[in-house]
């Protein structure tokens, strides 16, 4: 479908995804000067997000990311988030890096679900990329770089017809089908359902160029208006008071894509499974060959042009912890249903050797080399700190 | 007044595309059969009243070179004089398979042509005008099948070339007589409308331009065009002359589904403001103009409506669907 929504994946899924880690490395972090070397600090985490987001808005990689091309699978998109997240300091073991990317595609999924129009997929990248400047303000040299991929999204999206938003939307959902995992600040904030599924208002303004319903105008042959009638709609629309901007700076209006995650709202550490429907025979999973050669070949492109700081050198990596404790973490790592593994080590499971190599060698580099065995490794006593907060 | 009737259970989630719901009712044994797409392939089934799925197939996007797993863009049932044929588009090409989808029995590849890179290729738009079949592509060009009685000699007799953005949906009605020639209307992305009269050369009527808005639905109904539009508003023309006789401020969302009850003049509206509403088309005896009555409104809770159609010729029954709901909804009137 459109050959253009990768790059809009791409940029809201990773605004999200700073969001979240922000967040945490916020309600883990300990003043610098009674932190012991293996604990997190307000200096070490300006050092992730910087890192992460010159990871992400590598000029070389960008490039790669705004050719027209298809989307893929969200497994193959989370190789790319699992790279992403690992360019740093930071370590993430397999099931917080899952529950990260689950509640990452869940946002977006929401925040595409309720735009206005579909147009207003850029509204919420622009509020992502605003998000995003504000994370590193400290340094020009980043800012200059989100700044040229904001110019670059204005370039390429400002001309597109409504028509091919609406097939950018299209395409977006079907990425997101059959993804329903609740996640509790949704469950808490009343905008998802018990069921997964999300809360769709019927009040409120509708999109700008938008009127609101409820009249039927009647013309006569030379066009002159003859009658008008008033019917009883069911919702309860008032008119859109203004549209958001769609320049470099300015008021979005649209809240959607801003970050909902603060001190005092953290990131929920529960994530439940999806609704039990998932008898789901796709194509995707009965022929898995075919389907990673194309994967690899897209990620070997795209991973090419990612940059990784490989002088992380003999400093252990500190370990993030998306759940409240490390019981929690590995049990879901145990009973994570099995439709919902993102392992991409799957895809290629198979017999043929090279591709397993070539993957090996693509995915070699964020490999968690140095994964500290030791305890005095940083993260283990974030969660003692956690309890006594 | 309508009455939501025992939905139909599915495995699969629809997609959120235009028209992604198409009903065929098989007479004999009260069968009513349902086609939509979820991504890559199309999920057939048919339901008696009780709504307990009878019959259930699956069919795939064909592939090609290139994209694994081409991605299924509409389905639809077209009733021609002597047979039924389901025909599916997809980002490769055009399926036309037998009723049931047992058999394919004719396909044609998109032709990428001198197509930009940053193009999505595409068919879409589907309707049977007589013996021939039309379908819609991402160029604007209308292809058009002429389909024999029996068996698989299909052959592209015509393309129009009318549309300069990719088709949206295209509907069609049996001529209604001399004063009635128009038989066919395609809509595309930025809203424009053609007319047509379908034959052995196709010929335009009437273009009725768009407003930049998309036009994901259009119906045809004696000689008046009804056509549903991304900004949620619903505009009625007359077929002949282009002349708007009726505008709606029907839904708050874009609209993804319209039909028509032919033997009632009933229009179904299906939106993204999770509303579904019907209307009364009736002709003043006095001007002659098309004039519309509200009759109902449905609120589907959550739930993105990305097809509605009518389970009957008198309009007393539908269906609906939505994105990410795993039930075909149903209604009937009491």
């Amino acid at each position: 479908m459109s050959v253009r929504s990768l790059p809009l994946l791409f940029l809201n899924l990773g605004g999200e995804m700073l969001y979240i880690l922000d967040q945490r490395l916020r309600a883990q972090n300990i003043p610098a000067d009674k932190a012991r070397k293996d604990e997190w600090t307000e200096v070490d985490r300006k050092r992730v997000m910087n890192d992460i987001i010159t990871t992400m808005f590598n000029k070389k990689f960008l490039e790669e990311l705004f050719k027209p091309q298809e989307l893929y699978s969200r497994k193959a998109l989370r190789a790319i988030y699992d790279r992403l997240a690992h360019c740093s300091i930071m370590r993430l073991n397999q099931a917080s890096m899952d529950k990260l990317y689950d509640l990452m595609t869940m946002a977006f999924k929401y925040q595409v679900l309720l735009c206005p129009r579909p147009k207003d997929v850029l509204l919420v990248t622009f509020n992502h990329l605003d998000s995003i400047k504000d994370f590193i303000r400290d340094s020009p040299a980043i800012m200059n770089q989100v700044d040229e991929t904001f110019r670059q999204v204005i370039e390429v999206y400002g001309c597109l017809s409504a028509g091919e938003f609406h097939l950018i939307r299209q395409t977006l959902l079907i990425f997101f089908q059959d993804m329903h995992i609740r996640v509790s600040i949704f469950l808490k904030d009343k905008i998802q359902n018990s069921n997964g599924r999300f809360v769709l208002p019927i009040s409120g303004p509708v999109p700008w160029g938008t009127e609101v319903p409820g009249l039927i105008r009647m013309f006569n042959d030379k066009g002159e208006e003859v009658k008008r009638v008033e019917f009883k709609h069911g919702g309860q629309y008032v008119r859109a008071q203004s549209e958001g901007s769609f320049d470099l700076y300015g008021d979005r209006v649209l809240t959607l894509g801003t970050n909902i995650y603060s001190v005092s709202r953290p990131v929920e550490t529960h994530v439940s499974g999806a609704s039990k429907n998932s008898a789901l025979n796709t194509k995707e999973s009965t022929a898995p060959n075919s389907l990673a050669k194309e994967e690899l070949n897209f990620l070997a492109r795209l991973m090419g042009g990612m940059e990784i700081n490989k002088n992380s050198g003999p400093e252990p990596g500190f370990r993030l912890n998306l759940f409240t404790t490390d019981e929690e973490e590995e049990h879901a790592a145990l009973t994570r249903p099995e439709e919902l593994s993102y392992q991409v080590i799957n895809i290629q499971a198979a017999q043929d050797q090279q591709r397993n190599e070539e993957l090996s060698r693509i995915m070699g580099e964020f490999e968690v080399h140095d994964q500290p065995q030791q305890s005095t490794s940083k993260g283990d006593d974030l969660l003692a700190m956690m309890d006594e907060l | 007044m309508y009455r939501r009737e025992p939905p139909v259970s599915m495995r699969a989630w629809p997609a959120a595309l235009y028209n992604n719901l198409c009903v065929l009712s098989v007479p004999a044994p009260r069968l009513t059969q349902f086609a939509l797409v979820h991504g890559p392939n199309v999920q057939l089934l048919s339901a008696a009243s009780d709504g307990l799925p009878l019959f259930q197939r699956q069919l795939h996007a064909k592939e090609g070179a290139g994209l694994s797993f081409p991605l299924v863009t509409q389905a639809y049932w077209c009733v021609l004089p002597f047979r039924v044929l389901l025909v599916l588009t997809s980002q490769r090409g055009i399926q036309m398979y037998e009723s049931d989808g047992s058999v394919m029995v004719y396909w044609h590849a998109l032709d990428s042509g001198d197509a930009p890179p940053a193009q999505a290729l595409f068919a879409r738009g589907i309707a049977a005008s007589g013996h021939y079949i039309c379908v819609g592509t991402w160029s604007g060009r209308v292809l058009v099948f002429d389909v024999p009685a029996k068996g698989p000699n299909i052959v592209l007799s015509e393309e129009l070339d009318e549309h300069r953005v990719p088709i949206t949906d295209i509907a069609a009605e049996p001529a209604q007589g001399q004063d009635c020639v128009a038989d066919m209307v395609t809509a595309d992305d930025s809203g424009l409308l053609c007319v047509w009269k379908s034959g052995p050369e196709f010929k335009l009527l009437t273009r009725i331009s768009g407003f930049g808005t998309p036009c994901p639905s259009v119906r045809l109904w004696q000689g008046t065009v009804a056509a549903g539009y991304g900004d949620g508003q619903i505009r009625i023309f007359e077929a002949s002359s282009g002349a708007l006789h009726v505008q709606i401020n029907a839904h708050a969302r874009g609209i993804c589904a319209l039909d028509l009850a032919p033997e009632a003049g009933k229009l179904l509206s299906g939106a993204e403001d999770s509303f579904v509403h019907i209307w009364k088309l009736s002709r003043n005896p006095d001007s002659g103009c098309i004039e519309v009555e509200h009759c109902h409104a449905e609120c589907v809770t959550d739930t993105q409506v990305c097809g509605a159609r009518f389970c009957d010729p008198r309009g007393s029954s539908f269906a609906v669907t939505g994105y990410d709901l795993a039930e075909i909804l149903r209604y009937s009137c009491v």
